[in-house]
This record gives structure tokens, C-alpha cells and sequence, in this order.
């Protein structure tokens, strides 16, 4: 039957997807290693591809469920301002607390607090979309548009008043940045990945079913309402988690759950979820690779990833529009 | 049985269901007509909880619409509505199965197996069922989201409009296939027809509402009256006998 070999066709894709992950990973750690300098070089390594995988889950996995969530194949959190909200968040702390606090930026405190407060918006979208009889996710987006911009507009202003000092520390955590990893928040990270994929992992039928529409959703036994606040939170922890750790990568998730879904040639999240996830893992190693040994530290990555997926967005765009 | 009990829904300050009582009776064609505006696609849509109810209460086989889990009313109680506009990619059989997903959770067994290669068959879409729904006409697409339901094998089934912008070929279809369900496993089906004459052929029971009420109900042949149908309606209709059946005339 055809699902059948469909199945069978996105199956090989994520495993050929695995192994070249697994290729180019292996083209990160070990080059130039020796018995002498191993202690020095693996752990750092090891660390950025750690980062790399929580990055691609985050990113892939919240863009794909909010693109299902708004039924819509160009958007991702970053358009609702969920990145934003989290890096004026963290203006507003260092411009509130001053430079006192800048030594426990990178402390867990700082961290849980941000996320706690992601959350808290994420909620109060949610109650915004549902309030009254307009129940439109449109009317969330465009809530979420102009938020973002009203949190960048603050945030910026509230740069501009920094002292140089802090600014620049501020400014470290705001370019996606490999070199600058906030390496204290990767074991926290790393725990709730695992415990987002736990909560998840039951609800991607449901997500499948929600693709059809509210209504038949609704008639299929999917509670609607809860299912979207729900994805929505776990939208708001995993933009965090990655923001936080490398910063905003603004087109990375609609490049690659797009190109998964091209690839792929199916609906199924549970597919997907691995698609986007390695194929994330492609993007980020072999970005590191290009700025660290072929640019040598003279680019950042969001440069790159930007430069791409900004080519990809703009291919997307052209080809909705032709439908 | 589904009995509805002071049931309202408000937009702004105007009524658009206002305190409706309704006992639907079992194993029929209950056509639910009326003027555009008239509340009845409002009405299902909060008999079927898809749209949320400002007042009174759903009772589903005696029990409150809020006391039901969701997924054991989807195996109890399906809905179809006008639009469906999808943005992936699906095939006939892969929608049909969609129509399992309260059983399965998206697993599908055997008996979920057989259960969609029957309403396929009923539907008489086993040749197209691996063409792509994008690939159909609309009247095939409408077929395939009435087998959908027909998978989900439900004893309530609810149908927003099913005959808008098919021809006639494909609404006799989709008539006779009711039919069938109705007679031969005891469905009971509920319908918003605007074509009259449909209801006149196929319908056993009309609910007419008017201004957010039910104004008349009762068996097809005591509602197809040219007077009953003035009041519903507010324009003249002329009925006619013809072979058996009410006739409505209304072109004039």
C-alpha cells in the first residue's frame, strides 16, 4: 500500500540523514587531536555539538508544531516574538539589576526565571486567541507581530541606555555564537530536552489529526483547545532553551522543517520530528565547520545560516504565492 | 438519543440561537432547513461542541456534553463541516484513515483496515484511493470527507451543507449513500440542506428555523406544505405531487 512505502521512503531519508550527522560530527571532534592536547580540545568539542543538538531539536521541533498549530508553512515562534520577548527579558534584567547581576548571567537562577516568564507569555497569548467568541489563530500571530516588535523597540532602547560595559556583555549572548556558548546552561538544557521529548512524544498522532483543521480535529476526538496551549508552552521552553544558549537563529527552522518536509514527503510528525532534528544537526556542524576551519572565526554562524535560509525563505515565498 | 436543552449562542447582542429545545429523534434523515442567517449551522456546530455554547445543555445518550471525554464522544458523535481547506498533501485512503484516529491513535489494526477499505467501498472511491485529494473535482473531494466520517462509525453524524456546489449527479449520490447508512446500520444523520426538494426526497424529518428558533418540526410530509413553507421561508412556494413526491416549485 502506498502509505506503507511512503513510510519506507522517509524512513531511508532520516537514516541517510543520521549517518551523514554522524559523518560530519565525526569531522568536527577529531581532526588535530593528540594524546597531549585531547583533554584540552574533546570537551570544548563535545560541548558545542551538545549545543548543536538541543539547538536543532529546539528549533526544528517548536517550528514544526507551530507551523501545524497555525497552519501555515512560513512562520515560526520567531514571527509570534517568542525570541524577542526572551532577549528583552534579558535586557530588561541587566538594565533593571545593573551590573551586579552580570556575574550570575550565566547561573541557572537567571535561566529558570527566563523561561518561567516565557511561559507566563505564552499563556497569556493563548488567552488572548481564546477570549470571546475570536478564536482565530490569525489574531494570535498578528497579537504576536506586533509584540515582537514592541519588545524589540524596548529592548533596544533599553541598549542604547546601557553602560558600554554591560551592552557589550549583552550583546555577546545576542548574536548566535558557537565560541560564546552559555556552557553552564547545557546540562540543565539537556534535561529539559529529554523532558520535552516525553511530554511530546504522545501527542504527535494528535498533532497529525490537528492538520486536517480544527473542526474535523474536534470531531476526531482532539482537545482542541488544550492540545494548542500545550504545543504553544512547549513552543515558548524550546525557543528559550536555544536562545539562551546560542541566541536567536531567525530562519534556521523554517529552513530546515521545510526542507524535511520536502524531503521527507510526509505529514507525520513523528518523521518529521527526527527529519528536522537531523537535518538541524547538518546545518549547525557543517556551519561550524565552514566558520571555524575554512573562514576561521572571520563570520558568525547566523551570518551563514541566515544568508541560506534567508535564499530558502524567499524561494518559499515566491512558490506559495504561485498556488 | 441527543436532546437539547435551552441552548444559546450570542454574537455581539444578537441571538443568533436563541433558547432552543430539540429532542432528535434516532435512526433518521433529519434535514435542518431554513433561511441563510436562520442559526442552524450554529446549532450543530454547538450540538457537536466545535463551537462553544453561551447557555443551556447538550445531552448526548443522557449524559452532558462537558462530562463526556472527547475522544469517547468522537467514537459516539462526528461532524463534517462546509469548508475544508487542506495545506498538506493527502491521499483518499490516508483521509479515510484520519477517520480511525479515535480508535487507533494513528495505529492501524486490522479491523481499522477493513473498516476504511468499507467506507471506500460505500463511497465508491476504491479506484481513487490513492490519487491525491488537490488531483479531485469537488464533488469526489466532498465524497472522500463523507468516507472519512463513514470510517469513524459513528452512531450521530453531523453534516454542514454536504451538497454545496456539487450537481446533482454527485447530491443524488451522497443522498442515497444517507440513505443507506440510515437503513442498514441504523445511523442517525443530521443535515443542513438548502435545496428543498432534497429534503423532500431523502429527508424523514425537517427541523425549520428562522431568526435563531425552531419555528416548525415535524415529519418531511407535514413540513413540505406551501403554507408551512411561507412561514419558514417568507416567499411563495408552490408544491406539487408528482409520483408520489412533494415537488417544490419555487422559481417563479
Amino acid at each position: 500500500m502506498e502509505y506503507i512505502l511512503k513510510d519506507k521512503k522517509s524512513k531511508k531519508v532520516i537514516i541517510l540523514l543520521l549517518l551523514l550527522d554522524i559523518m560530519l560530527i565525526a569531522a568536527f571532534l577529531l581532526p588535530g587531536l593528540t594524546p597531549k592536547n585531547f583533554h584540552f580540545f574533546m570537551p570544548r568539542r563535545i560541548t558545542k555539538i551538545l549545543a548543536v543538538i538541543i539547538v536543532s531539536y529546539g528549533i526544528g521541533y517548536s517550528s514544526l508544531i507551530f507551523q501545524t498549530v497555525t497552519n501555515n508553512h512560513i512562520l515560526t515562534p520567531s514571527v509570534m516574538g517568542l525570541d524577542s520577548l526572551y532577549l528583552f527579558i534579558q535586557t530588561f534584567i541587566i538594565f533593571v539589576a545593573g551590573s551586579q547581576t552580570l556575574s550570575q548571567m550565566i547561573g541557572y537562577k537567571h535561566f529558570i526565571i527566563c523561561v518561567g516568564l516565557m511561559i507566563f507569555a505564552a499563556c497569556i497569548l493563548f488567552l488572548l486567541l481564546f477570549r470571546g467568541s475570536s478564536k482565530n489563530v490569525y489574531f494570535l500571530i498578528l497579537t504576536g507581530m506586533i509584540m515582537g516588535s514592541l519588545f524589540n523597540g524596548m529592548a533596544t532602547f533599553m541598549q542604547v541606555l546601557l553602560d558600554p560595559n554591560e551592552f557589550a556583555v549583552l550583546q555577546g549572548r545576542m548574536f548566535a555564537s558557537f565560541n560564546n556558548i552559555n556552557s553552564n546552561l547545557v546540562g540543565i538544557s539537556i534535561l529539559i530536552i529529554i523532558l520535552v521529548c516525553i511530554i511530546s512524544v504522545k501527542d504527535l498522532p494528535y498533532l497529525d489529526v490537528l492538520l486536517l483543521g480544527p473542526e474535523n480535529a474536534i470531531s476526531l476526538g482532539v482537545d482542541y483547545k488544550k492540545l494548542i496551549l500545550k504545543t504553544l508552552i512547549i513552543c515558548a521552553v524550546l525557543v528559550s532553551v536555544s536562545t539562551a544558549l546560542v541566541g536567536p537563529i531567525t530562519f534556521l527552522g523554517i529552513l530546515i522543517v521545510n526542507l524535511a518536509r520536502h524531503m521527507l514527503g510526509t505529514y507525520s510528525h513523528r518523521s518529521l520530528s527526527f527529519g528536522t532534528t537531523f537535518l538541524g544537526i547538518l546545518f549547525l556542524t557543517g556551519g561550524l565547520l565552514v566558520t571555524e576551519r575554512i573562514f576561521k572565526f572571520e563570520t558568525t554562524m547566523s551570518v551563514i545560516i541566515n544568508f541560506i535560509g534567508g535564499i530558502y525563505f524567499l524561494y518559499l515565498m515566491l512558490k506559495e504565492r504561485k498556488r | 438519543m441527543i436532546a437539547v436543552r435551552n441552548i444559546t449562542k450570542i454574537y455581539g447582542d444578537k441571538k443568533v440561537v436563541d433558547s432552543v429545545d430539540l429532542d432528535i429523534p434516532k435512526g433518521k434523515i433529519i434535514a435542518f432547513i431554513g433561511s441563510n442567517g436562520a442559526g442552524k449551522s450554529t446549532l450543530i456546530s454547538m450540538i457537536c461542541r466545535t463551537l462553544k455554547k453561551d447557555d443551556g445543555e447538550v445531552y448526548i445518550d443522557d449524559k452532558e456534553l462537558k462530562d463526556w471525554k472527547s475522544n469517547e464522544l468522537s467514537k459516539r458523535l462526528s461532524i463534517l463541516k462546509q469548508s475544508n481547506f487542506l495545506n498538506i498533501r493527502l491521499t483518499v485512503r490516508e483521509l479515510v484513515s484520519f477517520g480511525r484516529f479515535p480508535y487507533s491513535k494513528g495505529r492501524l489494526n486490522d479491523e481499522d483496515i477493513r473498516h476504511i477499505d468499507k467506507a471506500l467501498e460505500y463511497m465508491g472511491l476504491k479506484e481513487l484511493q490513492n490519487r491525491y485529494l488537490d488531483e479531485l473535482s469537488g464533488g469526489q473531494r466532498q465524497m472522500a470527507y463523507i468516507a472519512m466520517v463513514i470510517a469513524q462509525d459513528t452512531e450521530y453524524i453531523f453534516l454542514d451543507e454536504p451538497l454545496n456546489n456539487l450537481d446533482m449527479k454527485h447530491s443524488v449520490k451522497i443522498m442515497k449513500v444517507l440513505k443507506r447508512l440510515v437503513g442498514e446500520l441504523g445511523k442517525t444523520i443530521m443535515v443542513v440542506i438548502h435545496d428543498i426538494n432534497f429534503v423532500s426526497c431523502y429527508a424523514d424529518y425537517v427541523v425549520a428555523m428562522k431568526d435563531g428558533k425552531i419555528i416548525k418540526q415535524g415529519d418531511t410530509c407535514q413540513i413540505i406544505q406551501s403554507g408551512v413553507l411561507y412561514d419558514i421561508y417568507g416567499m411563495n412556494i408552490d408544491v406539487q405531487n408528482y409520483c408520489g413526491k412533494n415537488i417544490c416549485l419555487y422559481y417563479s
